[in-house]
């Protein structure tokens, strides 16, 4: 295995340096938001991680597509990195959600239509991850995970809005027609665009280091094979 | 007719088949020899259909595989270890449930026909789960040339049978062999795949590492022939 | 040797004759639609004790009786069905046939179909003798109808999956569960509306999801089912 190369260097610590911006811009320079006070902060690593987590999301839907077109396993090496950190980056969500749920509405957890889509896509996640597990010839675990994964990416919209219109209590963020609009000064809109920027260059750097990991791996299997023979 | 050229089967880092050469023409009898994970069931499935080459061209029956395989389909029959039939469907059900999807035309009186052949005409109302293992294998025979296939795989035919149940099947291949088919056979079996075979192939890392006629094989038994190629 | 054409069977033909031969051979050995229905029937009488169905309640939760039986229910069939074709390696025979990959996945989604069918015909009828609840009403039906035809094209492609894995069984409802919330929420709201006699406008929102539901995992089902069978 090659050392890591110079940029990835680099990225690592670009990452380390954002990620502390994050912390200092959120719990030091943001405004106190009036009405739900302190605990409103967690909101900026809230939106970012799921922004992230998103991202991942996506990027495996995409990657599994182009699998099933090319039957390349490089591509479900792609797709697996990024369902991976992607069921890190919600869990994290999540967790930050209900923290700021229980001040706010005074429960650990609100059946909200994004934190609960958010909670199955986590199970969607487990489950191709287990689907995986139960399947020895790469081949065909790849194959099996991308259908399940391009599954998933269809479902997910359609859960969104069959739990949206069964009930939203959440602060509409971006875009109107939110009753509960929270009202964001200027600065604030900044520290959430740093965090959503800093947090894609940090789960690039992530994603960079999985994708070595799985190469790796395999070195070690073909390592494996030759002394088999 | 099989026409296969530097054939390649990879599963994950693994090549199963490692550039297999192979032909047969009709009314040729081969039978496949090789040990344990040398690929012959891989090479069996490729053949079917059932499996994707990795690399290398494969033509049965005269058609490219996998582009054309639904008229490689309607040319091959397949009989396999497992019996490939539904245990609560009578064999007659069975057959005509086949004989539908291949379209078989005048389909009572030619499942009427296998059933004869295969020497199951009596047994013909009878669930096929309350049959012998053999008896399943001479229905699952009968299954395959039910559209009259120019060729025909054979994957270990005898797994599972005793004695009388396996001298019953090497009549029914023989005469399912007969009719200008092309035949291919894995089996474990050396003294009964001497007797059916016109051609022994071996088998092993996978590529196909010897080929023998039976008239080119004089007084050597094939059992001294497979061993003699194993040792290299 | 030629390569004449040789006549392929019609595409629909072959679809009722794997759907007729699944039904013949259930119809023999009933092993299938038993389970499901047991199951059923006891999910029905435990919910009286756990959910206390008191007659207040009886209207806002029966249609989510109704389908967390189905789905279930519905797993147990979806296994078993796929379990009969991948045991004795009928699968291979069914891939062996010069049909097209879609004629297996229709073929087996319209038997699976059939016998969600007749397990909600007989548990619909039951739970409306046992709770007193008329259930009898047109929408309500339909709605059943839609959302089966929804649960069971995915869950035909995901059981063909699962049945291939080494935990089989335990996989198919982990799998499926996940990606059918669309489908048992509509339904549920739906039948809801139905039951409580609501405005179409409260009930057609739902309508609308299960029929866009459908239409994408129908295409997409059918579409993909060949890279889970074939190798």
């Amino acid at each position: 295995m090659s050392p890591q190369p110079k940029v990835l260097k680099a990225l690592n610590i670009i990452s380390l340096v954002l990620l502390i911006g994050g912390y200092y811009l959120s719990l030091f320079y943001a405004p106190t938001e009036k009405v739900m006070g302190n605990v409103q902060r967690v909101f900026y690593f809230h939106v970012a991680t799921a922004w992230v987590g998103m991202l991942g999301f996506l990027l495996a839907a995409l990657f599994a597509v182009i699998y099933l077109a090319k039957k390349d396993l490089k591509w479900d090496a792609y797709g697996l990195a990024a369902v991976e950190i992607s069921l890190v980056f919600f869990f994290i969500t999540i967790v930050l959600g209900s923290i700021w749920a229980r001040p706010a509405w005074g429960t650990w957890w609100t059946w909200e239509p994004r934190l609960t889509t958010a909670a199955i896509l986590e199970l969607i996640y487990l489950a191709y991850l287990m689907l995986r597990q139960g399947i020895e010839d790469p081949e065909q675990r790849a194959r099996f995970g991308a259908v399940y994964t391009i599954l998933g990416g269809l479902s997910i919209p359609l859960t969104l809005v069959s739990i949206r219109m069964f009930r939203t209590i959440h602060p509409v963020v971006i875009g109107s027609g939110g009753s509960e609009k929270m009202g964001m000064t200027d600065s604030m809109v900044f520290v959430m665009l740093y965090c959503i920027v800093a947090f894609s260059i940090i789960f690039a750097n992530m994603y960079w280091h999985r994708l070595r990991l799985g190469q790796l791996a395999e070195q070690v299997e073909q390592a494996k094979m030759k002394l088999e023979l | 007719m099989i026409e296969v050229k530097s054939l390649i089967k990879r599963f994950g880092l693994k090549n199963v088949l490692a550039g297999v050469n192979f032909s047969a023409i009709p009314g040729e009898f081969v039978v496949l020899l090789g040990p344990n994970g040398a690929g012959k069931t891989t090479f069996l499935r490729i053949l079917a259909s059932l499996s994707r080459p990795t690399l290398g061209s494969v033509l049965v029956a005269g058609f490219k595989l996998p582009s054309e395989a639904a008229e490689v389909r309607m040319r091959l029959g397949v009989v396999s270890h497992n019996p490939l039939l539904y245990g609560d469907l009578t064999a007659e059900e069975n057959l005509d449930f086949f004989g539908r999807l291949y379209n078989i035309h005048g389909r009572d009186s030619r499942i009427h026909e296998v059933l004869g052949l295969v020497g199951l005409s009596a047994r013909r109302r009878d669930l096929v789960r309350t049959f012998s293992r053999g008896m399943q294998q001479r229905l699952s025979i009968a299954r395959s040339v039910l559209h009259d296939p120019d060729v025909i795989l054979f994957d270990e035919p005898y797994t599972g049978l005793d004695q009388d149940a396996s001298e019953m099947l090497d009549g029914v291949l023989k005469s399912v062999a007969a009719a200008g088919r092309t035949v291919v056979m894995t089996s474990h079996d050396l003294a009964r795949a001497e007797d059916l075979g016109t051609r022994f192939d071996v088998l092993n890392n996978g590529k196909i590492e010897n080929s023998i006629k039976k008239q080119d094989m004089g007084t050597e038994n094939l059992l001294a022939y497979y061993k003699r190629v194993l040792a290299g | 040797m030629s390569r004449e054409q040789k006549p392929k069977a019609d595409y629909f033909k072959s679809i009722m004759a794997i759907t007729r031969k699944d039904l013949s051979a259930e119809l023999r050995s009933r092993e299938l639609l038993s389970a499901m229905l047991v199951f059923s029937l006891l999910v029905i009488l435990i919910y009286y004790f756990t959910l206390e169905l008191d007659i207040k309640n009886r209207n806002a939760i029966t249609a989510g009786a109704l389908w967390v039986t189905f789905s279930f229910a519905g797993t147990l069939g979806l296994n078993r069905s796929m379990a009969i074709e991948k045991d004795r390696g009928c699968l291979d025979g069914l891939l062996l046939a010069p049909v097209d990959r879609s004629v297996i996945f229709f073929g087996k989604a319209l038997s699976n179909l059939a016998f969600m069918f007749i397990v909600e015909a007989i548990v619909i009828p039951v739970y409306a003798i046992m709770y007193n609840v008329n259930l009898l009403i047109p929408g309500f039906l339909g709605v059943t109808i839609l959302g089966s035809v929804g649960y069971i094209s995915v869950g035909t492609l995901i059981s063909a999956m699962s049945v291939q894995t080494r935990t089989r069984d335990v996989l198919l409802p982990i799998l499926l569960f996940p990606l059918v919330i669309p489908i048992l929420v509509a339904a549920v709201k739906a039948s809801n509306g139905y039951l409580l006699n609501l405005q179409w406008s409260e009930i057609s929102p739902w309508i609308n999801v299960l029929l866009v539901y459908n239409v994408i995992f129908l295409a997409v089902s059918f579409m993909v089912f060949d890279q889970v069978v074939e190798e």
